[in-house]
């Protein structure tokens, strides 16, 4: 094996930057597989940098640990999944309950990023990796061959040395940067702002306002409530408290006059959210980027020596009908840990170029970028300035033509009511038949 | 060093349904373990020929505040760390950013 005789030249076979969804579930898989792992962390310990909507899809668990849901430290069970449409005087919800998601195994839970990941983390240690935290990675660079092998920490004599580095140091990967592997780094269209509240609601008053059961749990996802913004909101339950908050593209935030906290004040004080809200006090306020370019955005994945994962390689998807990161991070740093250990095992040709070539097509093979290629085109459907800022009138107008009583007044057929709404809101017809079409291939 | 939030005219009709936090309080809801290296710092002779001025409404921790002689201020104390200012900033060389070192700066508990 060219393993242990290289394990001797380095400091451990692979360094895992972040320990985020993303690096906590490569450096689980690699040490499971027999390699020396350092995971490396600049929060005190894993979580504490994170925050998220939020709700995590744990089907991508259940091959890694077992009845995970038995011991995961999640909030509540999503039984209830709206969507909504507003304007600031309406508002529609489809809203959808399913039994069978308050069940084992579940589809998501909302939880706590300070003690998910740390959990997380704790089986990657449980497994073998040894954790660094309170350490900041100032850089990565190549050894003699043009490998990258040297991870620098703000430690003093803090360099380490490794046979592979999967960076997953989260959405300003500046790892990836330095390495060249994003082209349009600085493209702000393709990133938005996450801005939430976290309320304290008692447990009784979530479960009345939400129609919620024991440790049932509500997803609220809404388009319209971001004023000139691109981007949308959201409400989430936790067990004793309801996060509120707002997602917006940067390229928008750029020229607006809104400020996050002020669309979240707005939101709150929307007659549909307002009663959910009434009373709740603030309890935690936090930000955090999202990368939400897609397929189309994503850069080169790794370099020799150099693989990238999670957020930093821009795996978050961000399509409108679903915000999902966490899932594709743990997806996203199993495939680079197998296929970091597949390398390995084949000494330093299985680590160069061909080892990137084999992340993308193992990626490719999964949902990480099966989804991803399959849904290119939503990101920019649901950002796009007519499903923004136009649609949500349309929606909610048509709604109050169809409710609204108006006799002796006779009632308008849906048809002529259809027509009349839309030549109302400046829509083309053609822009509706159009939008519907991309709307139908873009998600079909 | 913030000022309370004005009323939102939108919601002048409404009591509001939430006791109003001021930026302040609001900030205090965070953990920050400050560190005395500023991981953040602006070249405030470039701002001063900014004129869009992105980073004051897009930070979202209200940390840039323009100075009377069109500079900018800036105190990298209750940072959340999220890159968007100098992802919106068209300065060049105005924003050098860096992450706090190791075990400094914003720790969430509930988010
Ligand atoms: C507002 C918002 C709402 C969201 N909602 C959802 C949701 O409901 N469901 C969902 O699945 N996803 C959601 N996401 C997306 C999800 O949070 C991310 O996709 C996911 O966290 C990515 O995981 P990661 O491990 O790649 O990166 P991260 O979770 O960002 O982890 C990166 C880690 O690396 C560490 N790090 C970074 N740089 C360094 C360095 N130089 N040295 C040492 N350590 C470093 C960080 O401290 C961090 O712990 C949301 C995101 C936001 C912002
Ligand atoms: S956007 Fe950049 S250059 Fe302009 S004022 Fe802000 S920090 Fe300075
Ligand atoms: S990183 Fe975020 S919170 Fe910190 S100054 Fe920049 S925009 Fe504000």
């Amino acid at each position: 094996m060219t393993e242990s005789a290289a394990s001797a030249e380095t400091d451990f076979d692979i360094i895992v930057v972040g320990a985020g969804p993303a690096g906590s579930t490569a450096a689980l898989v690699a040490a499971r597989s027999g390699k020396s792992v350092c995971l490396i962390e600049r929060g005190t310990f894993p979580g504490s940098k994170n925050m998220f909507g939020g709700v995590i899809y744990g089907r991508v668990l259940d091959s890694l640990i077992p009845n995970w849901w038995e011991q995961a430290p999640v909030q509540r069970w999503v039984t209830r999944r709206g969507t909504v449409v507003m304007t600031p005087t309406q508002s529609l919800t489809v809203d959808y309950r399913s039994a069978g998601w308050g069940e084992a195994p579940y589809n998501g839970a909302t939880a706590f990023r300070p003690d998910f990941d740390a959990w997380l983390a704790d089986h990657a240690v449980a497994a073998g990796a040894t954790l660094v935290c309170s350490t900041t990675v100032t850089g990565v660079s190549r050894d003699s061959s043009g490998r990258f092998s040297v991870v620098s920490t703000d430690r003093p004599d803090g360099d380490l040395s490794a046979r592979v580095v999967i960076a997953c140091d989260g959405v300003n990967s500046f790892i990836a940067k330095d390495a060249g592997l994003y082209p349009h780094a600085g493209d702000t269209a393709h990133f938005t702002l996450g801005a939430k509240e976290v309320l304290a609601l008692p447990r009784e008053a979530i479960e009345d306002r939400f129609g919620l059961v024991g440790n049932e749990g509500a997803d609220l996802e809404i388009i319209g409530c971001t004023g000139d913004i691109a981007g949308g909101g959201f409400i989430y339950t936790n067990l004793e408290s309801i996060a509120v908050g707002v997602v917006l593209r940067l390229s928008d935030l750029a020229e607006s006059e809104h400020r996050a906290e002020k669309l979240i004040a707005e939101l709150k004080g929307h007659p549909m959210v307002a009663p959910l809200v009434r009373g709740a006090e603030l309890l935690e306020y936090s930000a955090h980027l999202i990368p939400e370019g897609g397929y189309d955005a994503m850069p080169t994945l790794g370099a020799p020596g150099l693989i990238i994962s999670g957020d930093a390689a821009a795996f978050c998807l961000g399509g409108g009908l679903w915000l999902e990161g966490v899932n594709f991070a743990i997806g996203g740093g199993q495939a680079a840990a197998e296929v970091a250990c597949a390398g390995l095992d084949r000494g330093d040709d299985g680590i160069g170029k061909s080892m990137v070539d084999d992340y993308r097509s193992r990626l490719e093979d999964t949902f990480v970028l099966a989804d991803h290629k399959k849904f290119r085109n939503a990101p920019g459907l649901v950002l796009s300035d007519r499903i923004q800022f136009r649609y949500p009138q349309l929606v909610c107008d048509l709604l109050e033509g169809v409710f609204r009583v108006e006799n002796p007044e006779p009632k308008p057929g849906l048809i002529r009511l259809f027509f009349r709404t839309a030549r109302k809101s400046g829509l083309k017809m053609r822009h509706i038949l159009v939008d519907g079409w991309r709307s139908a291939r873009t998600y079909g | 060093m913030f000022a309370t939030d004005p009323p939102d005219p939108t919601m002048a009709s409404s009591a509001p349904a939430w006791p109003p936090v001021s930026f302040e309080d609001r900030m205090a809801t965070v953990d920050f373990r400050v560190s005395s290296r500023a991981h953040i710092t602006l070249d405030s002779s470039v701002c001063r020929g900014c004129p869009a001025k992105a980073c004051i409404v897009a930070c979202p921790a209200n940390l840039f505040v323009p100075t009377s002689d069109g500079g900018m201020l800036f105190n990298y104390e209750q940072c959340f760390e999220c890159g968007t200012c100098y992802m919106v900033c068209n300065g060049e060389g105005a924003i050098s950013w860096s992450y706090p070192e190791g075990g400094h700066g914003v720790a969430f508990k509930r988010s």
